[in-house]
């Protein structure tokens, strides 16, 4: 089994990620060598090949010619499986490699089983054993679910470079937005998610959260709908939280929500749910209504 | 201007669900539809460019699947699409999404669209492929995970969003298709005399198969819950009891309540 592993840089640095690839492929028991657009300054410690294409010529978000790095090299090297992170970076380029060569695309992998691998669906609630029907298979995977490779090795470097023409053109990055609280210092976080209902209801979960001397937090879609201000935001494109205490009110428990607040030290979930995945992390699951439970506890504690 | 965009159906997250009787995929019965929650935003998106340009534009909506997703296609309609393509599959759930992606391209491919909008993944299957796919086939210009959007003068202004909240911006040249992200924009309610304006609007029904030329490239071999982790404890029960019992646990368990 031969693997070409896609590492990932942006803002001109090395992204940690690539070495939940590396990690990865050891489970795979593949033998890999590894793509990278980024600079050589920056290069992973790892032991084998990687192929170097610099990103202050190819882009850091050049689509067209990634693949057709990614398509070169495959052609040199004929791997199994071409394997990227399930990121913004990932899941925008894997298709396209797919679609050039052909194959299948497994995505999102959370396990490696004797049967295909694990995905995810169904919002987190389930899952799909998958086999590839071709072949060569892309591969994506999702963050944190495989161990992180430790930092050895030396690679040995092979210079890339190809110029295409592309009907994209990168403009540039903007920064987050500022955040007004830094909810990484908050020892109680007490997040509202869709399961609070409304606007309205939010002041409920504040005043737990007030009670406890804690934060307020919220899940993407109480932010995208307005009720909370983004800086509350707990997930990937959020913040990343470990707060003594988290309670989480009304939160399924999709996986970007996870990513940000699994480690907190001990976990609450109020879902009306029993199933919800949040029960995955929770130390405790409280299936009741948030908007009769919330205020009965926040009562009780006053 | 021709625009597309391109919806799912999928079930109620709450739903609970059950491995079909092949076990390869959950078993429809009892389960409350509604539209991809990724593809509310690409529908508000395309509807509000269809809005800017005005009569020079049209917007067809379309969906793969069994007959309940015409109600989908229904929403669309009401929220500002112009007209609808059913592409009739009662067993849709069994493609992969290269399958998917090559039957949205068979009839893409006459109509030559200059813009296609999509989700950025479907809540059910979550494989964020479809887009990507039928853009590359159709060899279009692509970006995904938008949560910016504007055009002008044959360019796409895209705003991708990436971990940590920050942003990548990109220009597209048309044809080109977006894949869209969640809070993109505020999806409209449909209005009353939209709902009734959309009545009158085109479903044009096509068999799929007469556009699917694809094997399937990925197989499914088990639908199953997650394996539970455990450890963690669960409390049901009436509301005063699980305060005192939560109060308890909190005290031993965390420093904060003491
Ligand atoms: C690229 C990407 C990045 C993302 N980044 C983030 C991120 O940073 N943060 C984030 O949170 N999400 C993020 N998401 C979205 C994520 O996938 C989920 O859609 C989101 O986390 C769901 O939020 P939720 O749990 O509040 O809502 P839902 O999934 O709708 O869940 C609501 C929950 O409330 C329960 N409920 C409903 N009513 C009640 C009631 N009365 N009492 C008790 N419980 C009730 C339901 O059972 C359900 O479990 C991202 C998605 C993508 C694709």
């Amino acid at each position: 089994m031969k693997s070409l592993l896609i590492g990932e840089y942006r803002e001109g640095r090395l992204l940690d990620t690539t070495y939940e690839l590396i990690g990865f492929a050891g489970q795979l028991g593949a033998e890999s060598a590894m793509l990278l657009v980024g600079s050589d300054s920056q290069l992973p410690a790892f032991n084998g090949t990687i192929y170097l294409a610099d990103a202050g010529v190819c882009g850091e978000y050049n689509p067209d010619l990634h693949k057709q790095l990614i398509l070169e090299v495959v052609g040199k090297l004929n791997p199994d499986c071409i394997v990227f992170m399930h990121t913004s970076y990932g899941w925008d380029l894997a298709p396209r490699v797919a679609a050039a060569l052909k194959c299948a695309q497994i995505s999102e992998i959370v396990a490696i089983t004797d049967n295909g691998f694990e995905v995810g669906c169904c919002n987190a609630k389930m899952r799909r054993t998958v086999r590839s029907a071709t072949g060569r298979t892309v591969l994506t995977i999702q963050a944190g679910a495989f161990p992180v490779a430790g930092r050895e090795g030396t690679p040995c470097v092979e210079q890339l470079t190809t110029a295409v023409t592309s009907t994209l053109e990168f403009v540039g990055y903007e920064p987050a937005e500022a955040k007004d609280v830094d909810l990484a210092k908050a020892d109680v976080i007490v997040t509202a998610g869709r399961g609070v209902g409304k606007k309205e209801n939010v002041p409920v979960i504040q005043a737990l959260a007030k009670a406890l001397g804690g934060e307020l937090g919220a899940s993407r879609p109480v932010v995208d709908a307005g009720w909370v201000d983004h800086s509350h935001q707990v997930g990937t494109t959020g913040q990343t939280v470990s707060p003594k205490l988290y309670i989480a009110c009304g939160v399924s428990g999709a996986i970007q929500h996870l990513a940000g607040m699994k480690k907190s030290d001990f976990i609450v979930a109020i879902n009306k749910d029993k199933d919800a995945p949040i029960g995955e992390v929770a130390d405790l699951l409280v299936v009741a209504d948030v908007m009769q439970f919330v205020p009965a506890l926040t009562a009780k504690l006053q | 201007m021709k625009l597309l965009v391109c919806i799912k159906q999928v079930p109620d997250m709450e739903s609970r669900f059950k491995p079909n009787g092949s076990g390869t995929w959950f078993d429809e019965a009892d389960l409350a539809w509604r539209m991809n929650e990724y593809d509310e935003y690409a529908v508000e998106e395309a509807v509000r460019l269809r809005e800017q340009l005005g009569e020079s534009a049209e917007l067809t909506v379309l969906s793969i699947g069994p007959d309940r997703v015409v109600e989908a296609i229904k929403k669309a309609l009401a929220m500002g699409a112009d007209r609808a393509v059913h592409i009739q599959d009662p067993a849709v759930a069994d493609k992969d999404p290269w399958q998917i992606a090559s039957i949205i391209v068979a009839h893409a491919r006459e109509q030559q669209y200059d813009l296609i909008f999509t989700g950025m993944q479907s809540q059910d299957r979550g494989s964020a492929q479809v887009g990507v796919l039928v853009a590359e086939q159709l060899g279009l210009s692509c970006a995904t995970t938008l949560v910016g959007f504007s055009y002008e003068n044959g360019i796409v202004t895209a705003k991708r969003e990436l971990e940590g909240g920050i942003k990548g911006v990109a220009r597209l040249r048309l044809p080109a298709l977006v894949t869209c992200q969640l809070g993109l924009n505020v999806p409209r309610y449909p209005t009353l005399p939209n709902i009734m304006k959309a009545k009158k609007k085109e479903i044009a029904a096509l068999p799929v198969d007469g556009l699917l030329a694809e094997p399937a490239v990925a197989v499914t071999t088990s639908f199953h819950p997650p394996a539970k982790k455990g450890g963690g404890v669960v409390l049901e029960g009436e509301v005063g009891v699980l305060v005192d019992k939560v109060i308890g646990i909190l005290k031993e368990k965390t420093a904060i309540l003491r």
